[in-house]
Parts: structure tokens; sequence; C-alpha cells
């Protein structure tokens, strides 16, 4: 039961999905659109699943008063608060969605979760500054090459290098030469890579539809 | 100066992020609480109400008339609340039954996906004829320059994925060709990523800048 039923299942559903490729009509096309329906709600309890879980640790942390447990509040008291607010502008009849611009809850995704998200990834830009610095120190031929193949798609995509040497050379020259880099040996070196990927990704699936690979229930025999 | 709350709330924000690069700090850490918090409740919501109501809610129980319910949707349900049996410690077993249903559907799914988008169409769009002609007929020097490449930009790229087969004489030497364009894809893809970072960081500072403080016009 704890080994073979999980087996069985990956096992059709994958063979489904997988056939239903070929055959996209019929019952194996009907199940396979049946499947992608559950698949959407059992996203939804997976969601359910990591949101109580953090809830759980939050408050487990909290009541054992461990290291910090004041950021586990805060934690707690904004999820709550978040789902509330959702809910509220869900249900209450004068929205009509919950994303309606007046809503408490589009008021949170617009002045804490975007901002809060943006300047995440924003900050990395400085840590980028610093792996920039160690990357392009051009200690070896490789190294030499990415530098100059990052430089110049930097300079060229955005006006820098034609303004800088627009005296010297007219036109887009380096937009032109960076586009050339794209188009050609970044195609090339992309195209590698993603039939690379698509080997792996064949190969580990049907080790996993065939229930060689057994990882996502725990391994083992 | 903005008067609006929520800039006010938005700039602090930011500003707490930022107090990062000085070094980690309550402040920070507030801030950092604050966005697990409210991204995992906005998440919630957001499948809750796509997923749940709309999907599910409005297909067993259709709002209008004429639609058929589906029924069958009902497993999809239970399917998923089978996942929830992992904050059970002693049924958490029953939890890798939906999680087989996924990885399985998702194993098929991408297996085919990706052999046809990432194998066979860009083999096919690789293997090409080497000789390039404009649309009026003529030769076309660059177009076949640029498809060489490409051709062995691929090949070679390949052949240093090739693992079972030691990097010497000939196939090393093709290796290192294949060094060399992944070396220019890596640089390429590194100067797409710090633009971008960039292009977020500019971003922050104009809200800060022009939305918060109206420094700028």
């Amino acid at each position: 039961m704890r080994r073979e039923v999980p087996l069985l299942i990956t096992f059709i559903t994958g063979v489904v999905f997988a056939l239903s490729y070929f055959i996209p009509g019929g019952w194996l096309g009907q199940t396979e659109r049946v499947f992608g329906d559950w698949i959407t709600i059992v996203q939804a309890f997976a969601v359910w699943l990591g949101v109580l879980n953090l809830l759980k640790i939050s408050l487990i942390k909290i009541q054992r008063k461990e290291h910090d447990w004041g950021y586990s509040v805060v934690i707690a008291v904004c999820l709550v608060g978040t789902i509330a607010a959702g809910m509220y502008s869900g249900f209450a009849p004068q929205f009509e969605s919950f994303r309606d611009p007046e809503t408490p809850f589009n008021f949170i995704f617009r002045n804490i979760f975007a901002p809060l998200g943006a300047t995440m990834f924003a900050i990395l830009a400085f840590y980028v500054a610093s792996a920039s610095y160690r990357a392009f120190r051009a200690r070896n031929r490789e190294a030499t090459i990415l530098l100059i193949a990052s430089f110049f798609v930097m300079g060229g995509r955005v006006p820098l290098l034609d303004s800088i040497f627009m005296p010297i050379i007219d036109g887009t020259f380096f937009a032109d030469f960076a586009g050339w880099i794209m188009s050609y040996p970044v195609t090339a070196g992309q195209r590698a890579i993603a039939i690379g990927i698509a080997l792996g990704i064949m190969a580990s699936s049907l080790r996993v539809i065939l229930g060689i690979e057994r990882s996502h229930i725990g391994g083992g025999n | 100066m903005s008067l609006d709350i929520g800039v006010w709330i938005g700039a602090l924000l930011t500003l707490g992020i930022f107090s990062f690069l000085y070094r980690d700090n309550p402040f920070y850490k507030l801030c950092e609480s604050i966005f697990v918090g409210v991204s995992a409740g906005y998440w919630f919501c957001v499948f809750f109400f796509d997923n749940m109501v709309r999907k599910f809610y409005f297909g067993v129980f259709p709002s209008e008339a004429g639609i058929e319910p589906k029924y069958f949707l009902i497993v999809g349900a239970v399917l998923g609340a089978l996942m929830l049996t992992r904050l059970i410690p002693s049924i958490g077993w029953i939890s890798r039954w939906p999680l087989s249903f996924i990885v399985g559907a998702t194993a098929g799914l991408y297996m085919m996906l990706f052999f046809v988008s990432n194998g066979l169409n860009q083999v096919a769009d690789t293997m090409l004829p080497l000789y390039r002609e404009t649309a009026g007929g003529d030769f076309d020097p660059a177009e076949t320059l640029g498809t060489i490449l490409v051709f062995i930009g691929t090949f070679t790229g390949l052949i240093y994925f090739f693992f079972s087969k030691e990097h010497k004489g000939l196939f090393g030497g093709a290796a290192r060709v294949g060094i060399f364009f992944l070396m220019v894809t890596f640089g390429a893809a590194f100067g797409y990523t710090v633009m971008s970072r960039m292009s977020l960081l500019i971003g922050r500072m104009d809200f800060l800048f022009r939305d918060w403080l109206g420094l700028l016009g």
C-alpha cells in the first residue's frame, strides 16, 4: 500500500500524459484533461499544506519561545492578516473580485507584497556587482571570453557603447554586434544546453514513470 | 513628499530590505518576516479563489443554468485533501498518493514537451543547409556564416556535455571549441542578469526619490 499504490499512480498518470501527446482525442485525451483539472485542484491543496506548515512551525517557535520568536509572531500575524483581507475582498458583496483595485487585498499587494518582492531582487544588483568583479578578472581564456561577451551584450543592448563611441563609429555598430552575438554564438550554446536538458529530462522522466527513481515516495525498495 | 499611507509603507519596507547592505539587522529581519507572511497569505488566496472557487466550486456547482456539473472534480479535491495528511505523522504516508499523481503527470508531460521543444525542434533548426541564399536567390555570406557557426557551436557544445569518452585528442579539441560557445552563452546570460537586476534597482530608486520623496519631476 505504502509503496505499490504511489508507484502505480505515478506509472498510470505518466503514461496517460505521455501517450495523450500522440493520441490527443478520444478517451485518452479526455482522461488527460480530467487529470489536468485534478492537478489544478491538488496544486491548491499543496499551497494550503505549505501555508499550514509555515503557520504550525511559527506557532511552535512562539510557544517554545525559541531564539528570535518575535519574528515568528510577525510571520503568523501577516499570514493570517493577508488571508483575512483576501477572504473579505473575495466574499464581500461590494467587490466584484478579490483583485479589484479598491480591495484591502489589492492594497496589501500594491504596497507591501510588490515593493518587498521587487526590492528583494533589486538588492541582488549589489551582489551581482561583486560577483562581476570576481568573474571579470579574466584569469584564464574561458573567463576572458565570458567577460568580452557580457561586456558587448550589456554595452550593446543599452545605447551605452554606441553613445560613447559616436564620434568615432557612427550608427548602431555595438547594438548590431550585440544582436549578432545573441543570434549566432549564443543561440549555438543555448541549443547545446537545451538538447542536453531534453535528453536529461527524458531519461529522468522515464526513470520516474517506470518506478526506477523513487525519491518522491521516500526512496528505497 | 508623498502623503499616501501606502507609499509610506512601501518606502519604509524598501528601506528595510536595503538596510541589509549595511549588515543583518532587526529592521531587515522584520521586513523579511513581513514578506514571508504576506507572500504565503497572498498565494493562499490566489490559489483559493482561482483554483478552488473558480475551478472546483463553480465546476461542481455551475452558477448558470444549462451547464453540466463536473462531478469528477470531487475526486481531485479528495486527492488534494489527502495531501494535508502530511500534517498528521501517523497517516502522513497517504500524502504520497497525490504527490505521486503530480510527479507522474509532470514526468509524462515534460518528457514529451522537452523531447519536442528542446530536442527535436532544436535539432531540426540546426540541421539546415549551410549554403544560404537571399530572397532573390543570391548567395548570402552573412547568413551562411551564421548557420555554420550555429551548427559548429551546437555540435561541439554537445560534445563537451558527452562525458562517456575522455576529452582528449580531436574529441577534446572539439570539446574545447564547445566551451568557447558555452562561455559566450554564459557571458550573455550574465549580462542580461546584471541588466535585469539594475533595472529593478533603478525602479526602486525611482519609487523612493519620485513617488515617496518627490525629488524627481
